[in-house]
């Protein structure tokens, strides 16, 4: 029981015990917050990474090349969809895990899988979205602009994809080996991975669209 | 080990632990992201401010959106004292920060004599 406690990646109120004590049980405490603090480490790298896909867009998105632009084709009403499809995802990931804290497997499962489907839904409407704008003329080819918008968007998407792939595989391993101090830990650390997706699509959807159709 | 921290329980009895967020600042977070992404949808449809003005704002409100995302969600003003993952975020912003208003600016005022 104290073993389970003790891996909760974050627990409040150890400060005041500190390191100091040294023996096993901290050690291994340390361990698991640090595999936490790694993973957001890889969430830094990815800040900087679309940090540079937005330069770029910035960057190149008057040049179309005499080719339709931005305004001309983006639908606001799908990107507004799927917007706040995924504001809902990042919400419901986090009431899984309040009740993976509160030990219901069964909750935790059903909210992930809620998580996941809407998160499937955002990526059926980035797909169709793409999709007709190809069918409209612009690929990736067409001019910088699309360049720079089919790479921004489409690695935020993939992001999204990889995310799906792994929340899937993550509810299997819950629903055979239940809620232990491991499964906690990932559930915590796709939980953050989440949010963060939320937080690099706002951005898009100020940038690209919104400032695109202004 | 288990003598610690008698008062937040132990195993799976901890539930309101506050670490980890309740169903309120869950919701509270929530409700703040919709209204955050609201005020920059209308704004942008309705065309109430000029471009420029607009700009901004919508700029703020995503900023913001970011904050509430790190604050309410990703809990870290929890985080213990040491606070590796705050300086290490602030560090990643300010290269992030570096390589965007780096390339807008350099690529806005590169014009050479021609």
């Amino acid at each position: 029981m104290a073993h389970a406690y003790q891996s909760h990646a974050g627990a409040h109120g150890h400060s005041a015990h500190g390191s100091h004590d040294g023996h096993h049980g901290h050690d291994h405490h340390d361990q698991e917050e640090m595999k936490t603090f790694g993973f957001w480490l890889f969430l830094i790298t990815d800040v900087i990474l679309f940090g540079t896909l937005f330069a770029t867009f910035m960057v190149l998105r008057l040049n179309t090349a005499g080719g339709p632009t931005g305004a001309e084709l983006i639908e606001l009403p799908g990107i507004i969809a799927s917007t706040f499809i995924l504001l809902t995802s990042s919400f419901t990931s986090g009431v899984a895990l309040l009740e993976m804290n509160r030990g219901n497997k069964k909750g935790l499962i059903l909210w992930l899988i809620i998580t996941a489907l809407l998160g499937a839904s955002f990526i059926y409407l980035e797909v169709t979205e793409f999709i007709h704008l190809v069918h409209e003329g612009a690929t990736i080819g067409t001019s910088a602009y699309w360049s720079a918008f089919f790479t921004l968007v489409g690695t935020h998407g993939l992001h999204v994809t990889v995310g799906l792939v792994w929340m899937t595989a993550l509810i299997l391993q819950l629903r055979r080996r239940g809620i232990t101090p491991v499964t906690k830990r990932k559930v915590n650390i796709i939980s953050l991975y989440w949010h963060f997706l939320d937080v690099v699509w706002i951005f898009v959807f100020t940038i690209v669209y919104l400032m695109g159709v202004m | 080990m288990a003598n610690h921290n008698a008062s937040s329980g132990h195993g799976h009895g901890h539930d309101g632990h506050e670490s980890h967020g309740s169903l309120k600042s869950y919701v509270i977070g929530f409700v703040l992201s919709i209204v955050l992404t609201i005020i920059p949808l209308v704004a942008v449809m309705n065309g109430m401010f000029s471009k420029q003005v607009t700009t901004v704002l919508i700029l703020v409100m995503a900023i913001l959106q970011f904050a509430v995302q790190l604050l309410f969600f990703m809990h870290l003003r929890e985080e213990k004292k040491p606070r590796y993952n705050l300086i290490s975020l602030i560090f990643g912003l300010v290269i992030m920060v570096t390589i965007v208003a780096g390339s807008i600016w350099i690529m806005t005022y590169n014009a050479v004599a021609t």
